[in-house]
């Protein structure tokens, strides 16, 4: 035993230093990166990792995830003994039964049974993978070798416990009913000398592939194992609902285009994701024949750090953790056509839903890194697709998409009792009524309903006219910052100017834009969203719904209010508000699992040409639900679904309205 | 090779309104533009810039407020810019302009030789196509108008043939450098300035050329020099044709309505 048990140790001693060495590697790749501090709220923090990782909260949402959660803890439980088994190995005394007889054998027992449970576990993931593999899940042996070092760890844990208790070495055979189990089978089949040569054996391979499970993950997908951990403790705690600032100065560089410019958590994002392919399922642009596809990006995100890093890494000392030196040359471009690369259509592509980033059990923050992505597109390359430049350049002169007179901004309000904000004299609420509300001729009738509503109520309010602008929201997630940045400091500007406290806008990416966006130019108003001050209106009686209609009615969820901003009661409220009956129906993705309409993200102005429309494929599904009207809270998405009935010829049949239409229709 | 282009500060006329009781224009709130037509001479002399590594310069007439017109070049790529601005050139029309315009364009000329003068086809505040017609001839250049698209260009031979855009059909012409084009908007689409180059040249300084440099007599330029007399500024009766509301809540029925019109008048033929 003496030669094995050296064996085992020179192997053990060279597998743990390879292993910190991987280990080391990924931690000088991070610090590639740059300087973000993710060491604030501590406590909220620990609390996020204990829920989202070790509680695996967003894994189980979906059935399945239950499998992994106990492969997991399975792994978590099995820890112990396993270190025990390794130490052994070199030090055939060594046992934790120190602990205590009872606690030891408590030990053995909830192992034992843990093991079972993985290794069943296991085979249903195999099964599920060959047969029942869902569209999102990608055929890879990487998968499938993970699946068979597990399993064949729990078997060969097993057979050896077996051997133990079969050659009568162990005294803890009472605490191992599974391992008892097998024993009793050798008994019955095999001689002593087989069964010493198995146990042996079975030694050998839990040794064997427990070292190399170890260093296997650094070099696969399994690489989540080690990483997703910290990543949902370094999550963004609202939800990458925003992108950073930047300084507009001479020398600077606007947006990313090499990898080691991104933040050392975005890095560690790219490290940790466990290609479960949720992202994809949720992702509209995928779903409709898009090239897209958000967990390829982030796939490809890391191999461009591996790329790269590695050859910054190759050029240093070992034991140096240093940022990126300025000049440092990338060997594969982030934003290209190459295998390591993410293509500039797929940036193009992304509606900025954020469905992604909901359904990501791992809390990798997609949204962000594709829009400084774009930004350096946009303001560095003037690389964007061609419909865009009239776009910027009206958003510019003439501070709305269309290029239509600013002048011309409060046109929609003449004739109606619409107030005016005037210096000197506070209202209560602003109404922001954004560039479809003031151009818009489908939209004018929302912003008219909003009126109504706002009159009725007896609301302190008034719009700022011509002196409004573009909230900028489509201009941000299309890359252009600087322009947005003008707007957004000339709309806070104004705003001062009136001593506005409270902005309520029946736009949700205006909503978010004010709420989200502006605070980080100073502008920190408290921002409504009209579904929000109708429902407390309503609420507060100081609306009353009397004509109530009796048809069936779905709900739309805008991604800017359902997974941005969380608000999906309010306007569900507001509508039932509306209703006689129980005409209101839900499609079945709804709420934060909504499924984006394609105007989001600045995709409002660009053509949709590959694949089929998204807006058809949601329109199709609320067609689906049966009902006659298609409730929206959104212009951009009511412009959708007005093409998507348009183009599938049932505009007659079905309606679609924004809630303040309805609630107006509602009044008395 | 060295290529001028001469561009223009406007009011944004789609902006303008008459004032139907005083016949004025109502400026106030209109913001200025670069005349769109310039934006597109702009383009062209820069992607003749990308092809030949063309120098770019770009002069105005104008007041001092008209020098970010001239950032705006400078920030899509114009390598050289040039304001032309003082008291005596004010209340120019397009004899006077082309002067002040021809003379800044021959001490340029002097120092590194103009092959090309791109300018846009005419002003959106003026309409009159006069000027960059009145520089190639103060110049002695061949002038080019309306151009739509040009078609080659030799420069060891110092020729160039274009495509000119004429009311029924299309004209293709050669000649020889150096030239003035006037192009029309269909010539190309713009590009859209970086943000590098945008604050490069914010902090840019632009030489301010004054009567004193071009050592113009007065009474040819400006107010004096311009023979143009305005008498009355008023907005046209509309004798026939109707607006058909297309803004109003029902775009369906107003396109209806034109579908019903193109019937009516013969325009479309139902067979
Ligand atoms: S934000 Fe939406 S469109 Fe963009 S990648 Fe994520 S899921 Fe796809
Ligand atoms: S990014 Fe997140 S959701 Fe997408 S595959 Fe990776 S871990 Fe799964």
């Amino acid at each position: 035993m003496f030669v094995g048990q050296f064996i085992f140790a020179v192997l053990f001693i060279a597998a743990l230093i390879f292993f910190a060495f991987n280990f080391y590697r990924l931690l000088a790749l991070l610090c590639l990166g740059r300087w973000e501090n993710r060491f604030d709220f501590l406590l909220t923090r620990l609390k996020n990792m204990f829920v989202y990782a070790f509680g695996q909260l967003r894994v189980i949402e979906r059935p399945y995830g239950v499998n992994h959660l106990l492969i997991f803890w399975g792994f978590l439980t099995l820890l112990a003994l396993n270190a025990e088994f390794l130490i052994s190995g070199i030090f055939p005394a060594f046992s934790l039964s120190f602990i205590g007889r009872i606690p030891y054998g408590l030990l053995l027992t909830a192992t034992e049974i843990m093991s079972l449970i993985v290794l069943i576990s296991v085979l249903i993931a195999v099964i599920r993978r060959l047969f029942f593999r869902p569209a999102y899940i990608e055929l890879s042996a990487d998968a499938f070798i993970i699946l068979f070092m597990i399993a064949a760890l729990m078997v060969a844990y097993f057979g050896y416990h077996a051997g133990e208790i079969h050659l009568g070495k162990t005294d803890w055979a009472g605490w191992m009913p599974v391992s008892g189990m097998v024993a009793n089978l050798f008994s019955s089949v095999s001689t002593e000398p087989t069964v010493q040569t198995v146990t042996h054996l079975c030694w050998w391979i839990h040794a064997l592939v427990l070292l190399a499970f170890l260093n296997y993950l650094p070099y696969s997908k399994h690489l989540h194992v080690i990483t997703a951990i910290p990543n949902c403790f370094f999550r963004s705690f609202d939800y990458a609902k925003t992108v950073p600032r930047l300084i507009f100065q001479r020398g600077n560089e606007f947006g990313i285009s090499r990898i080691t410019q991104f933040t050392w958590k975005n890095l560690l994002d790219f490290m940790s994701c466990t290609e479960c392919g949720r992202c994809q399922d949720g992702c509209p642009a995928n779903h409709t024949g898009k090239t897209l596809n958000p967990r390829d990006l982030i796939h490809r995100g890391k191999l461009n750090l591996f790329t790269n890093g590695r050859s910054i890494l190759a050029g240093r000392p070992l034991d140096s953790l240093l940022p990126t030196p300025a000049d440092a040359e990338m060997n594969s471009p982030l934003i290209g056509n190459g295998e390591n690369s993410i293509s500039e259509a797929d940036l193009w592509h992304c509606t900025t839903c954020g469905a992604c980033m909901t359904n990501c059990p791992v809390f990798i923050e997609h949204v962000p890194k594709i829009i400084e992505m774009r930004r350096h597109l946009v303001m560095e390359q003037s690389k964007f697709p061609e419909e865009l430049t009239n776009f910027f350049m009206n958003s510019e002169q003439r501070f709305n998409p269309w290029g239509l007179a600013p002048t011309d901004r409060a046109k929609w309000a003449q004739d109606l009792p619409v107030p005016f904000v005037e210096e000197g004299k506070p209202v209560e609420y602003l109404f922001f009524v954004g560039c479809s509300g003031a151009y818009d001729s489908r939209s004018k009738n929302v912003v008219t309903s909003v009126a109504k509503i706002f009159n009725h109520a007896g609301l302190s309010w008034g719009i700022l006219g011509n002196e409004e602008k573009c909230c900028g929201d489509s201009l941000r997630r299309l890359g252009n910052e600087y322009v947005f940045e003008q707007l957004a400091r000339d709309n806070i500007a104004t705003f001062r100017k009136y001593g506005i406290t409270k902005i309520v806008t029946h736009c949700p990416h205006g909503y978010s834009t004010l709420k989200n966006d502006y605070a980080q130019f100073g502008g920190e108003f408290e921002v409504l969203h009209h579904s929000q001050l109708i429902d407390q209106l309503i609420r507060e009686g100081k609306l009353t719904l009397s004509k109530k209609s009796n048809g069936t009615t779905v709900f739309h969820d805008s991604c800017y209010l359902a997974r941005y901003n969380e608000i999906t009661e309010a306007p569900r409220n507001v509508l039932k508000g509306t209703q006689s009956g129980s005409g209101f129906v839900e499609m079945p993705r709804h709420g934060q699992n909504g499924f984006c309409c394609g105007a989001g993200g600045g995709r409002m102005w660009l053509e949709e040409l590959e694949g089929k429309r998204i807006n058809t494929e949601r329109t199709e599904e609320a067609l689906a639900t049966g009902a006659n009207t298609i409730a929206v809270a959104c212009p951009f998405c009511m412009t959708m679904f007005e093409d998507g009935l348009k183009d599938l010829d049932v505009v007659d049949q079905v309606h679609v309205k924004d809630i303040a239409e309805l609630v107006a229709e509602s009044m008395e | 090779m060295h290529i001028i282009v001469p561009v223009k500060m406007v009011p944004d006329t789609t902006l303008v309104k008459i004032d139907p009781e005083t016949n004025t224009l109502v400026r106030e709130g209109v913001p200025f533009i670069t005349n769109p037509f310039d934006t597109h001479a702009i383009e062209e002399a820069l992607r003749l810039k990308d092809r030949y590594d063309a120098h770019v310069t770009v002069i105005s007439m104008g007041p001092p407020s008209a020098e970010w017109v001239l950032r705006r070049a400078l920030s899509l790529g114009a390598d050289q810019a040039i304001l032309l601005s003082d008291r005596v050139f004010g209340g120019a029309d397009t004899l006077a302009t082309s002067k002040v315009l021809s003379e800044a364009i021959k001490r340029l000329h002097n120092e590194h030789p103009v092959d090309l003068i791109i300018c846009g086809m005419q002003t959106i505040d003026g309409d009159t196509a006069q000027v960059g017609p009145g520089i190639a001839c103060r110049m002695k250049f061949t002038q080019l108008t309306l151009v739509d698209r040009i078609l080659q260009l030799d420069l060891a031979q110092k020729r160039i043939q274009v495509r000119r855009k004429l009311e029924e059909y299309y004209e293709s012409v050669e000649a020889s450098l150096p030239a003035l084009l006037t192009v029309v908007r269909e010539i190309n689409s713009l590009r859209y300035p970086t943000v590098p180059k945008k604050l490069e040249s914010a902090e840019t300084m632009i030489p301010v050329w004054s009567n004193e440099i071009l050592k113009l007599d007065p009474n040819t330029i400006g107010l004096k020099g311009s023979p143009t007399n305005v008498r009355r500024i008023f907005a046209p009766q509309r004798e026939k044709g109707e607006i058909i509301d297309a803004m109003g809540d029902n775009k369906d029925a107003a396109v209806n309505m034109i579908i019903d019109k193109l019937f009516e008048w013969n325009i479309v033929i139902q067979n």
